[in-house]
């Protein structure tokens, strides 16, 4: 499975390449992800979270890096999900601006766990990486995931439709933090 | 806290409701001294707008005392104890939308913008107390509400002006002045509104202060036209007289320079057989507003004219006249209204005395009596024309 995304961040190229080379900031904005983690100069370990509660992990590896520009890697050894990303980005014609294009691959597997991660990922496979895309933007420019009354809980809003209504969270709600 | 909430279709309903806390670090929580029925929440309420659900807090003009800040809004921006007016557009004041003055098209605080993107192309900006489309933040019909970007918005009033002299900077006032604004008004202009509502009245003020020659007012409650008529302007009942030929006559054949649809996607029309063939097509869904004030408009206005539209469309129109938009250069302006742009320059005026928004208030009730409220104003009961509600 193939999906691209693209978003316009208002931030410098510099900038907006360097948060994304720290692999590490991943997880506040893409919703699959639950941590990952960097044992390398080019290597990370990265944990998604699966259906059932299940964790799925893979080990990465950076494959190409061309400052402020583009990044790609790919899973290495015995992944799961065998998957491969590249992210390239453009000065946009504002002059203040960049341009993020998001390339992800996933080899999706036969058997019980080629069916949860197409579950997972459901009839609008892009509609995902696009709101992951669009909390990365909320993060560059406001400084944290946005969150309202019915969509609290940041970048697991997707799987809450319907949603909670639009008034304010119990406090037992509170307490579960902006990922709950 | 109490809270004025969607109850399903035609229902509204006060409840008890856990107090808004801090969700975000710019946020803020207001207590909310007065806040009002907006004629938009006629529309969630009457089932136009998709994505309400039950238990949704409504409303989104609000003005209070701020009781909490979070962590991240600059003191000397905000504080607890200040006095302010809230603008309805949620504007982060960051993105690309709101650099260029764009706020309510911010394009990062509607965490639900995946579904306004489906609906609209692309995203728009979050609103308070506006269907989930526009982000799911609960409103400010309600004791308390939680703000965000509350470094970004909120207006603080720092003289002695009444909550019913600047209340309506949160919307209405905005939005008329907007659709007066987007009309490029000179002084020889004539001007026809659409709507005596209060965004209406608004529209017709503004117009007068920003110099046009003559101000119209079309409606069909007498009570309406009265009202503006006494700030000045020009009642044509579209219930007593052919619209077009009154317009006609009282432009000398040229037909308005400007013209403001101030009614949006639940018009009622003149003929019968036009109301109805939009009626039943917006029952079974293949049309979703019905835009009577919109079409009349463009066929109205002088060729070269501009046509501003600040009353709200939803979704999708039928039999929009393309011919006459473009045959006669016509050009069609529109937008929610950018608040954050006109709240102090309006303030200005208001404390200058050049608008006085009070004069459309009629009703003044408890937050509690809010469902009488939304029953007088949807019905015209009473000659109501705006009604305040004091929590």
């Amino acid at each position: 499975m193939e999906l691209t995304a693209t978003t316009t961040v208002r931030k410098p190229v510099t900038e907006v390449f360097a948060f994304w080379r720290d692999l590490q900031n991943l997880p506040t904005f893409m919703g699959h992800l639950e941590e990952v983690r960097t044992t390398g100069d080019r290597t990370s370990h990265w944990v998604a979270d699966a259906p059932f509660g299940q964790n799925v992990e893979w080990d990465a590896e950076i494959v190409e890096e061309v400052q402020a520009e583009r990044i790609a890697w790919r899973s290495t050894g015995d992944a799961d999900v065998p998957n491969a990303g590249v992210v390239r980005f453009v000065p946009a014609p504002d002059g203040e601006s960049t341009e993020v294009h998001v390339g992800l691959v996933y080899d999706i597997p036969g058997g019980a766990i080629g069916k949860a991660v197409a579950r997972y990922f459901g009839e609008e496979p892009h509609q995902q990486l696009d709101d992951d895309l669009r909390r990365f933007k909320q993060v560059l420019e406001t400084g944290e995931v946005v969150r309202s009354d019915g969509a609290p809980w940041g970048k697991r809003a997707r799987k809450e439709f319907p949603q909670r209504p639009a008034q304010p969270l119990s406090d037992a709600e509170l307490e579960k933090g902006p990922d709950a | 806290m109490r809270a004025n909430t969607w109850a399903g279709r035609n229902k509204v309903e006060v409840r008890d409701v856990p107090d808004p806390k801090i969700l975000n670090s710019r946020d803020a929580i207001v207590r909310i001294t007065s806040t009002a029925i907006c004629g938009s929440d006629l529309h969630l309420v009457d089932g136009y707008v998709p994505t309400m659900q039950d238990g949704d807090v409504l409303g989104h003009e609000f003005m209070g005392e701020v009781v909490e800040v979070g962590s991240g809004v600059a003191a000397d921006r905000l504080r607890v104890g200040d006095r302010v007016v809230v603008p309805f557009p949620i504007a982060c004041g960051a993105c690309a939308a709101c650099a260029a003055g764009l706020y309510s098209c911010c394009e990062n605080t509607n965490p639900n913008a995946g579904i306004s993107e489906k609906m609209f192309g692309h995203p728009t900006a979050g609103i308070f107390g506006y269907s989930h489309l526009t982000g799911g933040f609960a409103g400010g019909q309600a004791q308390y509400a939680r703000v965000p970007f509350a470094d970004v918005g909120p207006l603080k009033i720092e003289s002695d002006l009444t909550d019913e002299q600047v209340l309506f900077l949160s919307d209405i006032l905005p939005t008329g002045y907007m659709g007066a604004d987007m009309c490029d008004i000179q002084p020889t202009d004539v001007v026809a509104v659409w709507g005596a509502g209060p965004v209406g009245q608004f529209a017709m003020d503004s117009a007068r202060v920003l110099g046009a020659a003559k101000v119209i007012a079309i409606d069909k409650e007498p009570y309406r036209l009265q009202m503006a008529e006494q700030a000045g302007h020009t009642p044509v009942n579209f219930e007593e007289v052919d619209v077009r030929s009154r317009l006609l006559e009282l432009t000398g054949g040229r037909g308005p320079d400007k013209c403001i649809d101030a009614v949006g996607l639940e018009a009622t029309h003149g003929s019968a057989h036009i109301s109805a063939y939009d009626r039943v097509k917006q029952a079974v869904r293949s049309e979703t507003d019905r835009p009577h004030a919109l079409r009349q408009a463009i066929m109205s206005c002088r060729s070269g004219g501009v046509v501003s539209v600040i009353g709200v469309y939803g979704g999708l129109i039928d039999k929009f006249p393309a011919g006459a938009w473009m045959n006669r250069s016509l050009t069609l302006r529109t937008g929610q209204c950018h608040v954050h742009r006109y709240m102090k320059p309006l303030l200005d005026r208001i404390e200058r005395g050049e608008l006085d928004p009070t004069r459309i208030i009629t009703h003044t009730l408890p937050l509690d009596e809010a469902e009488r409220g939304f029953e007088m104003f949807k019905n015209k009961e009473d000659n109501c024309e705006k009604v305040v509600l004091k929590p």
